[in-house]
């Protein structure tokens, strides 16, 4: 799949374009902020499942490495194999091996984050393996060739009349259809016929539990199991941090997970997946890809505590108003900008930046991730790692220079002062980007220290 | 009690009358005020940038202008934020104790003098703009994203001010989008945010916008302007000292 090469500033202009689209976007994932606002007013003690979802998670992050390897114990006496990805292309080249020994050229996967910043479909769709999407919104946005633009709700950019063309395109239903029922009957038909005839099925991973050596997967199609439950070969994908310590902490973030994603009580489907049926196989693929390291840098690890619920994108006004896409990365929103530049700085130097630090991403966020006092330590990270555009850093300099001097703090503004005062169009046109859709404040004679000086020190 | 007060780069430059607002009433409730003539920036346009590393001299500047203080008072949520979270310098001694005892100037007058009467009026149907540093990372009002108990200290001060009509909000405490530099580098994303921001307000029929932030009501009245609105824009300070 494409990615977007634009960088987010660059690529939030182009989705502002179209400013009703726009509303509709920003309008449609408040929606889903409201509904999760009720939900989680329901539950008084709200505020204290956060804290022990995001203490038990501390245990996990100190307790990685044990809890990994109980978890790998007892799913290996459970009949389930493990494996082990030290990266993306580990990742890809095991799961390719199982399908290829599965003797199969097709394979049905449900929604799993991973294998997007894995780029698995890109290397099995190379290898002559064909991959089908079974979560509606990654089937649709897999069929337009795009990547998901959200974690939970993928194809949340796109109108009806969007998925009308799309599935006239791709699946042959009338041009210009745009029924929602009609539109989902055409996906269910399609996908019925996948999932009986494919031998291999991948799901994702939302928690594995080291005591029991099980996982759970959480989807509100039940296409999860209509794919691992038809196939004679269930492959499951987890990043290494979906490991919880005991069943009996299931029952805490299963209240915090749907609610914070979308409002609902717990997710329609909730699937305990502890051994392979009989004659099935059912394989685990481990998969580190840059979280030890992120587990070694201490402003950031708490990131792994992430349990992809999106609370964090659906509050974000910036994500509202750009768009999933213009964060380019498999992760979109606050939460991907913390995790885009352990992956790589370079190429997510951007990400860290597309946030006001307004902080209702960490107030959202059902295991209390620090979000937006992680954004800010990775811009000093970034910057000082030489990631800064020469021209801001230039100008950062000149600022600090200036405003550790009174002397020519008042110069500098003295002379700005002027400049707005009697010669406006040197900074009121298109090259100042605030003066592209605001006027500039109105320049007084007279600072407050002026005035203060001039009333105050008789 | 003397206090120290602090008023931020942008609004010693260009919205003087808000400073002057707020020394008038501090005086008003009691305190003895400096405005210690050296101060610049408190130096969150770098570091917000990624640029911590250069506010050494701005700190310096800032720590040698406000140490002996009882209290630091400013109004400005967002610079106070950062003093309170980031100001460390050469006596870093002196920095400690300036930022356990910097206040934000509603903060300040609820919790610190506790004022329970003003003589302000103003009869205007009004929005308050809860600007987000200082209301999710001062605390100054409940946020909308914690099951807990509502409260907002700039609400508890406008109830005092005569013939005030607040206004609801659509969206009670949605970012503006301003974000200091974040206003240029994704100008885009910054625009729309203001835009709606102001037109939540527009559609709950208001006369003024206020808040306890010029640097958020800066970006909304650029907005207004541009749009050619008779809504204006005055920082909290203004309405607290407003009379007929």
């Amino acid at each position: 799949m494409s990615q977007l090469t634009l960088d987010h500033a660059s690529a939030s202009v182009e989705f502002n374009k179209n400013e009703p689209r726009v509303d509709w976007h920003d309008e449609t994932l408040w929606f889903v902020r409201t509904k999760r606002d009720r939900a989680v007013a329901q539950i008084p003690e709200w505020e204290q499942l956060r804290e022990a979802a995001s203490q038990i998670k501390n245990h996990v992050l100190s307790n990685m490495h044990d809890l990994l390897v109980q978890f790998e114990e007892n799913a290996k006496q459970n009949g389930i194999t493990v494996h082990w990805a030290a990266d993306g292309a580990e990742h890809n080249a095991i799961i390719h091996g199982l399908i290829q020994k599965a003797g199969a050229t097709r394979m049905v996967k449900s929604k799993s984050m991973l294998t997007e910043e894995c780029h698995l479909n890109d290397y099995l769709t190379q290898h002559g393996i064909e991959v089908i999407d079974s979560d509606l919104g990654e089937r649709i946005v897999q069929m337009r060739k795009e990547p998901p633009s959200h974690i939970v709700l993928p194809a949340i950019h796109l109108t009806k009349a969007d998925v009308g063309e799309t599935f006239h395109e791709h699946l042959g239903t009338e041009k210009g259809a745009t029924d929602p029922q009609y539109l989902t009957e055409a996906a269910r038909q399609h996908l019925r016929e996948t999932f009986l005839t494919r031998k291999v099925a991948l799901t994702g991973v939302n928690f594995a539990i080291a005591e029991t050596g099980g996982f759970v997967v959480c989807t509100n199609e039940g296409n999860a199991d209509m794919g691992a439950h038809l196939a004679d070969v269930h492959i499951a994908a987890m990043g290494f941090e979906k490991i919880i310590p005991r069943a009996e902490h299931l029952g805490v973030y299963l209240r915090l997970l749907a609610r914070s994603a979308t409002g609902q009580p717990i997710t329609t489907f909730s699937s305990h997946f502890h051994r392979p049926r009989p004659g099935q196989e059912m394989h685990i693929v481990i998969v580190d890809n840059g979280r030890s390291r992120q587990l070694g840098r201490p402003d950031f690890r708490n990131s792994l505590k992430c349990i992809r619920c999106a609370a964090c994108m659906n509050t974000c006004p910036v994500y509202r108003r750009s768009g999933g896409h213009s964060y380019h990365s498999a992760v979109a929103g606050p939460i991907g900008s913390i995790l885009a530049p352990n992956l790589d700085m370079k190429q997510n130097a951007d990400l860290p930046f597309a946030s006001t630090l307004c902080g209702s991403c960490s107030n959202v966020c059902p295991v209390k991730i620090d979000i937006h006092d992680q954004l800010y330590k990775w811009r000093q990270v970034l910057m000082q790692e030489g990631y800064g555009p020469t021209a801001k850093t230039v100008s950062m300099k000149a600022m600090a220079t200036v405003l550790e001097s009174p002397r020519l703090y008042r110069m500098a503004g003295k002379i700005g002062r002027g400049v707005l005062r009697f010669a406006p169009v040197t900074v009121e046109n298109r090259f100042n980007p605030w003066y592209n859709q605001r006027e500039m404040p109105e320049p007084p004679a007279e600072s407050f220290r002026d005035w203060y000086v001039n009333h105050k020190k008789s | 009690m003397k206090v120290g007060l602090f008023i931020p780069c942008y609004i010693d430059q260009f919205y003087p009358q808000v400073a002057i607002a707020t020394l008038k009433l501090l005086e008003k409730v009691g305190c003895d005020v400096e405005y210690p003539l050296q101060q610049t920036c408190c130096g969150q346009p770098m570091a917000n940038s990624g640029y911590a590393h250069l506010t050494g001299g701005c700190n310096d500047n800032f720590v040698s202008n406000f140490a002996g203080y009882d209290y630091i008072v400013s109004p400005s949520g967002s610079c106070t934020l950062h003093i309170k979270h980031h100001l460390h310098a050469t006596n870093e001694t002196a920095a400690t104790q300036i930022r356990s005892r910097i206040y934000e100037l509603t903060e300040f007058l609820t919790d610190v003098v506790k004022v329970s009467t003003l003589e302000a009026t103003f009869p205007y149907r009004v929005g308050l703009h809860q600007s987000c540093h200082g209301q999710r990372g001062l605390h100054l009002a409940q946020m909308s994203e914690l099951v807990a108990p509502p409260f907002s200290k700039p609400v508890q001060l406008l109830n005092l001010v005569k013939d005030l009509e607040l206004i609801q909000l659509d969206r009670r405490d949605e970012c503006c989008g301003f974000g200091g530099t974040f206003c240029v580098t994704e100008e885009a994303v910054s625009a729309k945010m203001g835009k709606d921001r102001v037109a939540d307000h527009l559609r709950h029929g208001v006369h003024y916008i206020t808040g306890v932030d010029v640097s958020c009501l800066m970006h909304m009245e650029g907005i207004l302007k541009r749009a050619n609105s008779n809504v204006q824009v005055k920082h909290i300070a203004e309405i607290l000292t407003a009379t007929l």
